[in-house]
C-alpha cells in the first residue's frame, strides 16, 4: 500500500523553503540561472523561479529553463531507446549560478549526466542542486545543496511524486513494493517511470 | 520391399488408382506394363502397396535445365535425374544452355549418354536454335536431329530468338524433320535490366519491370510467323493473361502452336518479391493473380497443353544477396506435382486424367519423344509413378534432391507425396526414397544393352 | 527502432517521434560545444556501394557530432562489386564490430537484404537503394517543411493539409518514392508531375495525384515544390527529347516561379541542375531551402542514428 509522506501543501512549504535558501546562499536574485531536469524538475524549477520573482519583486528577470540529459546517460545501451525532451537554456550561463532541479535524487547518476550536459552549454561559476526528495542510495559522489525532505527508504520500495502539471494530482508517496522490486538499473523513479 | 530388385524382377503393384478413378493392379515385367487387371498374381514379383496411390504414367517435363556439361556447381545430369525421379519423372528435355552450349551433334550426344548412364529417367537433349545462343546464326540443326540424341525440340531458352527473320528460317528448317521451336518469349529491348514484373509493385518496390507486353507481343509475332511457313511453334513458360489470349486466338485459327506453364506461374504472385528474397527471383517473373487465375483457365480449356517445370538450379551464392545480382530461376522438378495438385486439381480446374495428358501424353508428343507418354496400357514401356494425394506435407530441403535448394517453396506446406517411380519398368524411387545411384547404374545401364 | 530501411513502413508517431529528436539535435548545433557523448564507444560504418559524397558525409558528421567512430567503407569499383560481395562485406563489417551500418546501394532492396540476412547484427539505415527508397533526404525534407510552416513550434506536428507538388524523374527517384509516403503518413497532400515515361507505369497504390501538366500544377499554388533532379542519361534513353524541351515543359524557370505566391517552399535534394529542372533566381529565392536542406540533413541523420543505436538492441 502506498503512504502519502507529502501533500500538496507540504510540497509548496517545501518549495518556500528551498526557494528562500536558494537566495540566502546566492545572497540574492542576480546571476541565478534555475534549470529543471524534465519532466517533472522542469515544473519544480518553474515554480521556484516564481517564489524567487515574488519573495524579490525587484530581481529583475530571473531566469529559469530546461536541461535534458538523454543524451549523456550511462545506460543508453541497457535499456529502451529514451526519447529526450527539450533543452532550452536562457541565455549564456558563464558566469552564473546555477541551480539543477529534479524531483528525486537517488543514485545521482542524472545529476552526473546533467553536469556533463551543462559543461557543453558553457562555463557557470557555481552549480548547485535542488532535489524535492532525496531517498538516498548514492552510487556517485553527489549531494544536493538544497532538499526538499530526506525519505531514507529501501531500494525495494518505490517513490511515487506526483506533481499537478504532468500528473493531475500532487502528492509525494512511498510504496512498500514487492521482495526485489527494486529498479534493476537504479536509476532515479523519474527517469523509469 | 526388397531392395536388390533390377530390371529383371517383376513388380507386382496392387490395389492402384487409376487417373480416371477405377482400382486395379498392375504387374510390370520386362521393362513394360505385363497385365492389369484385378486380383493378379505373379510369381517371384516384388509387391508394392499402393492402396490409396494414384498410378500416374511417367512425367514427362519438356522443359529442364541440368547444367551439365559446364555448371555442374548447380546440378549434374545425374542430380538432375535423381530430382526428376524424386518427382515422379521418367523423362526430362534438358535444356541446350549449358557450356559448351547444345549446339552440336557432339554436345547432345553427350548428354543424352550421361543421362542414359545415371539411369534414372530418359534425358532427351534439347538443341539450342542458334550457334551458342547467339541469336545470329543457325546452330546445325539438322546434324543434332539425326545424331543419336534424334534432337527434335530446338530452343535458346534463357534467350529469346528475337531477330525476325532467324525465328522465321528456324521454324521452316525444322519442318525437315518435323522439329519444333520452342521459344522463350521476351522481348530483349522492353526487358533491359527487368527485375520483376512491372506494375504497381515494381513501381513501389522501384524496381525495374519486366511488362507483359514484352511476353505477349514475341508470342503474337511468333505464332504469325507460324502460319505464314505453316510451322510449329512450342511457346515455353508462358506467364501472363494477355499470352494465354494470344495462344487461344491463334489455335482458334488453326495455327500449330502448342504452350506450357510452369508449375511455379500456376501458384506463385509477384507478392513474394516484397521480401528482396532471390528465390523468388524467376523469369518469366511471378506475375499477378490475374494472371495466376489466367494460366490456369488456359490450362484447362486446353489453350495450355502442358506444364513443365523450368527447373533450373542454382549455387547458394547466386541467391544469398541483393536482388539485383541474382540469378533467374527456380528448382521444380521434385515440387511439380505437388505444386499442380494445389494450383488446379484442389482447386477443381483439373482431375488425374487431365493431369496424365499435360505432365505425360502431350509433352512427350510436342517433343516427339517416343518410349514415354503413352499412358497405363498393357504392352506400354513401363514408365510410372505412384502419388499419395491424401498426403500433406511442410516441403523442406529434404524433400529437395537435385544439387541446389533454390526452391520457393521451402517451409510452404504442399499437398500430395511420390511413393515410386517406375522408369523401363525397374524403381527409380520406391517407398519414397530414392534408389541410390550405384543400384540404377547397374539396372538402368543393363537395360540400355 | 533497429532499422530503417523505407518510409513506407513508418508510422505517424515513429515519424514525428524522430522529426522531433531531430529538433533537439538541430539545437545542439547552436551551442557552444556541437558534439554529444552519445554514441560513444559505437561504430558506424558508412558502406557506399555508389558515390555520393554529399550524402556521406551528412551522415559522418552525425555520427560524429553523437560521438561515435566512423568507418567509411567505399565499395564502388572496387573487385568486390557484384554477387556474394554484399555477404562477403557484411561479415567483414560484423566482424569488425559495427554496430550500426549506413548503406548507399545501386540495387532496389539491398539494405532490406542486409537487414535480414542474418550476416551481420548491425542496425542498418537505407542512404539510397537503386530507385526504391532514400528515408532519411525525406525526413529532412519532412522536418524541413515543418520548421518552415510553424518555426520553433514545430515540436510534435504534422503537416496536416499541406500540399507538395513534386516534379521531375519520379520513375527513377528514390527521393519522390520515400517523400511520398513519409509526406502522406504526416497528413500532406502530394501531387506528383513528370512526363508520362518518367511516371511509374502503375501508380494505383500511391496515395497521390499525379500529372503531365507543371502549368497548371503551379496555378494550384501548392504549398511546397519539390524539383527533382533529372539525369542527362535519360536523355539518351529516349524518355524526353532533349534537356531544352524538358526544361520548357517541366522546368522551373523564372517565369513558373514568378506564379508561385510568396510564401510557397521551393525544394531540392541536390544535386541541382541550375537552368535545366530550376533556375537560379528560384533555387536562390528567399523561398528556396535548399541550404536549409543540407544542414536539417544532419540533425535528421542524428536522430535517426540515436534511435537505432542508443537502446537495447536485443529490446527493439
Amino acid at each position: 500500500m502506498a503512504r502519502t509522506v507529502l501533500n500538496q501543501a507540504d510540497i509548496a512549504r517545501a518549495l518556500t523553503r528551498i526557494s528562500h535558501e536558494i537566495l540566502e546562499s546566492n545572497r540574492g536574485a542576480e546571476n541565478l540561472v534555475i534549470l529543471g531536469i524534465p519532466t517533472r524538475g522542469v515544473v519544480l524549477a518553474r515554480r521556484i523561479a516564481e517564489t524567487i520573482q515574488r519573495i524579490e519583486p525587484t530581481a529583475t528577470n530571473v531566469r529559469v529553463g530546461s536541461l535534458d540529459v538523454t543524451m549523456y546517460r550511462d545506460d543508453l545501451g541497457h535499456t529502451r531507446t529514451r526519447t529526450p525532451s527539450r533543452t532550452l537554456v536562457p541565455g549564456s550561463i558563464d558566469g552564473v549560478t546555477v541551480v539543477l532541479v529534479d524531483d528525486v535524487l537517488y543514485s545521482g547518476r542524472t545529476i552526473r549526466a546533467a553536469l556533463d550536459a551543462l559543461g557543453d552549454h558553457g562555463r557557470p561559476t557555481i552549480v548547485r542542486l535542488a532535489v524535492l526528495v532525496d531517498r538516498g542510495h548514492r552510487e556517485l559522489p553527489i549531494r544536493a545543496d538544497f532538499v526538499g525532505k530526506n525519505l531514507p527508504s529501501s531500494t525495494a520500495e518505490r517513490i511515487n511524486l506526483h506533481l499537478l502539471e504532468v500528473d493531475g494530482d500532487e502528492f509525494v508517496s512511498i510504496d512498500g513494493g514487492p521482495p526485489g522490486g527494486e529498479h534493476p538499473d537504479g536509476v532515479d523513479t523519474e527517469a523509469a517511470s | 520391399m526388397s531392395s536388390d530388385s533390377t530390371a529383371s524382377t517383376p513388380y507386382l503393384i496392387r490395389g492402384a488408382t487409376l487417373p480416371d478413378g477405377a482400382l486395379t493392379d498392375l504387374v510390370l515385367a520386362d521393362g513394360r506394363i505385363a497385365e492389369i487387371g484385378s486380383g493378379l498374381s505373379r510369381a517371384g514379383a516384388t509387391v508394392v502397396d499402393a492402396a490409396g496411390l494414384i498410378a500416374l504414367p511417367g512425367l514427362v517435363d519438356l522443359h529442364t535445365h541440368l547444367r551439365e556439361p559446364g555448371f555442374e556447381q548447380s546440378e549434374t545430369i545425374l542430380t538432375g535425374s535423381q530430382a526428376a525421379a524424386v518427382g515422379g519423372f521418367t523423362s526430362v528435355f534438358a535444356m541446350a544452355n549449358t557450356s559448351p552450349v547444345q549446339d552440336t551433334a557432339g554436345v547432345v550426344d553427350q548428354v543424352l549418354a550421361l543421362g542414359e548412364r545415371a539411369g534414372y529417367v530418359t534425358v532427351q537433349p534439347i538443341g539450342a536454335v542458334t550457334v551458342g545462343l547467339a541469336g545470329e546464326r543457325l546452330a546445325e540443326l539438322g546434324a543434332m536431329a539425326t545424331s543419336r540424341a534424334r534432337v527434335r525440340v530446338f530452343s535458346d531458352d534463357g534467350f529469346c530468338v528475337s531477330d525476325p527473320l532467324l525465328m522465321r528460317r528456324a521454324l521452316e528448317y525444322v519442318k525437315a524433320f518435323d522439329g519444333v521451336v520452342a521459344q522463350h518469349s521476351q522481348e530483349p529491348r522492353l526487358t533491359e535490366k527487368a527485375q520483376m514484373n512491372e506494375g504497381a509493385l515494381s513501381s513501389e518496390l522501384g524496381m525495374v519491370g519486366w511488362p507483359a507486353v514484352a511476353e505477349e507481343s514475341i508470342i503474337a509475332r511468333d505464332v504469325l510467323l507460324a502460319e505464314h511457313v505453316g510451322s510449329r511453334l512450342h511457346v515455353c513458360h508462358v506467364s501472363t493473361a494477355g499470352s494465354v489470349d494470344v495462344i487461344r486466338w491463334a489455335k482458334a485459327r488453326g495455327i500449330q502452336v502448342t504452350a506450357e506453364a510452369t508449375p511455379h506461374h500456376l501458384l506463385l504472385t509477384e507478392d513474394l518479391v516484397v521480401g528482396y528474397d532471390a528465390r523468388f527471383k524467376v523469369n518469366p517473373p511471378l506475375r499477378r493473380r490475374e494472371d495466376v487465375d489466367a494460366l490456369r483457365a488456359g490450362l484447362a480449356d486446353g489453350t495450355i497443353d502442358i506444364v513443365a517445370t523450368d527447373h533450373a538450379p542454382h549455387p547458394v551464392e547466386a541467391k544469398d544477396c541483393e536482388w539485383d545480382a541474382a540469378a533467374n530461376g527456380m528448382v521444380g522438378l521434385e515440387s511439380a506435382l505437388s505444386v499442380v495438385h494445389a494450383a488446379v486439381v484442389d482447386t477443381g480446374l483439373l482431375d488425374w486424367t487431365d493431369i496424365a495428358r499435360v505432365l505425360s501424353r502431350t509433352p512427350a508428343r510436342i517433343g516427339r519423344l517416343s518410349g514415354q507418354g503413352q499412358g497405363l496400357i498393357v504392352g506400354a514401356p513401363a514408365e510410372l509413378t505412384l502419388y499419395d494425394p491424401a498426403a500433406s506435407r511442410v516441403f523442406g530441403r529434404g524433400n529437395l534432391a537435385g544439387k541446389s535448394a533454390n526452391s520457393p517453396y521451402l517451409a510452404m506446406s504442399l499437398p500430395g507425396r511420390v511413393l515410386a517411380t517406375f522408369h523401363r519398368g525397374y524403381a527409380t524411387v520406391l517407398d519414397g526414397a530414392l534408389r541410390p545411384a550405384a543400384e540404377i547404374a547397374a539396372v538402368g545401364g543393363r537395360t540400355h544393352g | 527502432m533497429r532499422h530503417l530501411l523505407s518510409t513506407k513502413g513508418l508510422s505517424q508517431g515513429e515519424a514525428i517521434r524522430l522529426l522531433d529528436i531531430a529538433e533537439d539535435m538541430a539545437d545542439v548545433a547552436d551551442r557552444e560545444v556541437k558534439k554529444l557523448p552519445t554514441l560513444r564507444g559505437k561504430t558506424v560504418v558508412n558502406l557506399f556501394f555508389e558515390d555520393s559524397t554529399r550524402t556521406r558525409i551528412s551522415f559522418e558528421a552525425a555520427a560524429k557530432r553523437l560521438s561515435a567512430d566512423v568507418i567509411n567503407f567505399s565499395a564502388k569499383g572496387s573487385s568486390v562489386s557484384k554477387g556474394e560481395s554484399l555477404k562477403d562485406t557484411a561479415q567483414t563489417l560484423a566482424a569488425m564490430g559495427a554496430d550500426g551500418v549506413v548503406i548507399r546501394h545501386p540495387a532496389s532492396g539491398a539494405p532490406h537484404v542486409l537487414a535480414e540476412s542474418g550476416w551481420i547484427d548491425a542496425g542498418i539505415i537505407n542512404a539510397g537503394d537503386g530507385t526504391h527508397e532514400h528515408p532519411t533526404q525525406a525526413l529532412l525534407d519532412a522536418f524541413t517543411i515543418r520548421r518552415r510552416l510553424h518555426r520553433g513550434a514545430a515540436r510534435g506536428k504534422g503537416l496536416d493539409g499541406v500540399t507538395v507538388t513534386i516534379v521531375g524523374d519520379i520513375l527513377h527517384s528514390r527521393v519522390a518514392r520515400s517523400n511520398l509516403w513519409l509526406l502522406t503518413t504526416l497528413g500532406a497532400h502530394v501531387t506528383l508531375i513528370a512526363p508520362p515515361t518518367l511516371l511509374p507505369m502503375d501508380m494505383s497504390g500511391w496515395p497521390a495525384e499525379s500529372g503531365f501538366d507543371l502549368d497548371a500544377a503551379i496555378d494550384a499554388g501548392p504549398d511546397v515544390v519539390m524539383m527533382l533532379r533529372i539525369q542527362q542519361e535519360r536523355m539518351n534513353a529516349a524518355f524526353f527529347p532533349n534537356s531544352r524541351e524538358y526544361s520548357r515543359r517541366w522546368g522551373l524557370d523564372d517565369e513558373r516561379f514568378g506564379r508561385l505566391a510568396p510564401t510557397t517552399i521551393v525544394m531540392h535534394p541536390g544535386p541541382m541542375n541550375r537552368g535545366l529542372e530550376i533556375s537560379s533566381a528560384a533555387a536562390d529565392s528567399a523561398g528556396s531551402t535548399v541550404r536549409e536542406q543540407v544542414a536539417n540533413g544532419v540533425s535528421v541523420r542524428m536522430a535517426a542514428l540515436y534511435l537505432l543505436l542508443s537502446g537495447d538492441r536485443e529490446d527493439s
